[in-house]
């Protein structure tokens, strides 16, 4: 690996620190879209079956 | 401009605006989000007494910002809907609330990471710590409330008198540096005369700042659309627009 990659990652000896805190922060924001995206899905999905069987009455 | 509000607060049309509105703020998210953290952890450069360590700002700063505005935006928008009776805004304050608890627990810990090397320890019962950290607990409050209480709209006014009663920390929170003489630094950025923070840092802060904000935006507005469904998942729009989407 290029020296100055290296470097980058080491990030001065910090490098658990920031990474850490960085990799936190995107694990916690992706997950809150990522679970109203599937909570979406399933109502739709149920509210789905409720109009389909009012349609067949 | 009643008549324009009402409109809004149509479920129906919140509905329809919510979706346009979840897409720009979400691209304009994403953008901001790439500038910001190439520019804090590229292009800004390390500090001269944390060295590196002082990128951890950039998630740790508008995490506590945000901590404190989604919890006004929780309040503001409860005692509205107590008040005005709007079911939107009482949504709203629903859907906050989880988003807040996140902001505020990324606030603790990534505050904690950066305490370890700086400070020494994981964690100090300095009062800006301790008041961010009932912060939390009135969220997770907040929270247990909401699904403790199976009526919707007595769930809504419980959680806003709640919320209202809990809003005395945000005060307390902000002016805790000052009032206290904490370990925890005063404020650098919002001395308006002459933020004690370099141009170069300044920016990439900013750009994260604005990053959090469309995020709560689209996060919250998604979250909002969830429970509307939910909700009138019996009145006629949600059965015309889900009979639509399944032909």
């Amino acid at each position: 690996m290029l020296p100055e990659i290296q470097e980058f990652f080491h990030m001065g000896g910090y490098a658990f620190y920031v990474w850490s805190s960085y990799g936190l922060c995107f694990i916690v924001l992706v997950l809150n879209i990522i679970i109203p995206l599937c909570r979406e899905k399933v109502i739709i999905r149920s509210i789905a079956i409720q109009v389909h069987r009012k349609q067949q009455k | 401009m009643l008549r324009h509000i009402n409109q809004f607060a149509s479920p129906k049309n919140f509905y329809a605006l919510s979706c346009k509105l979840v897409h720009y703020f979400g691209g304009a998210c994403l953008l901001l989000f790439v500038a910001g953290v190439f520019g804090g952890l590229l292009f800004s450069p390390p500090d001269y007494q944390q060295g590196e360590s002082v990128r951890i700002i950039y998630v740790h700063v508008p995490s506590a910002w945000m901590s404190l505005f989604v919890y006004i935006v929780m309040a503001g928008a409860g005692t509205i809907g107590l008040i005005w009776r709007i079911k939107i805004m009482d949504v709203i304050a629903r859907s906050s609330a989880p988003l807040g608890a996140s902001f505020t627990f990324l606030a603790l810990a990534t505050g904690s990471l950066w305490g370890k090397p700086m400070w020494g320890a994981w964690w100090v019962w300095d009062a800006r710590l301790t008041s961010e950290l009932i912060l939390l607990f009135l969220y997770l409050g907040y929270i247990a409330l909401q699904s403790a209480i199976e009526d919707p709209r007595m769930a809504a006014r419980a959680g806003a008198i709640l919320a209202l009663i809990g809003i005395i920390n945000i005060p307390i929170i902000h002016f805790s540096v000052e009032w206290w003489s904490t370990l925890h630094q005063g404020p650098t950025v919002s001395k308006l005369d002459a933020p004690s923070i370099h141009i170069d840092m300044l920016i990439p802060l900013l750009l994260m700042a604005l990053a959090y904000m469309c995020y709560f935006i689209s996060a919250v507005l998604m979250r909002a659309r969830c429970d509307l469904l939910a909700l009138e998942r019996n009145s006629a729009w949600v059965g015309e627009l889900i009979g639509e989407r399944s032909r």
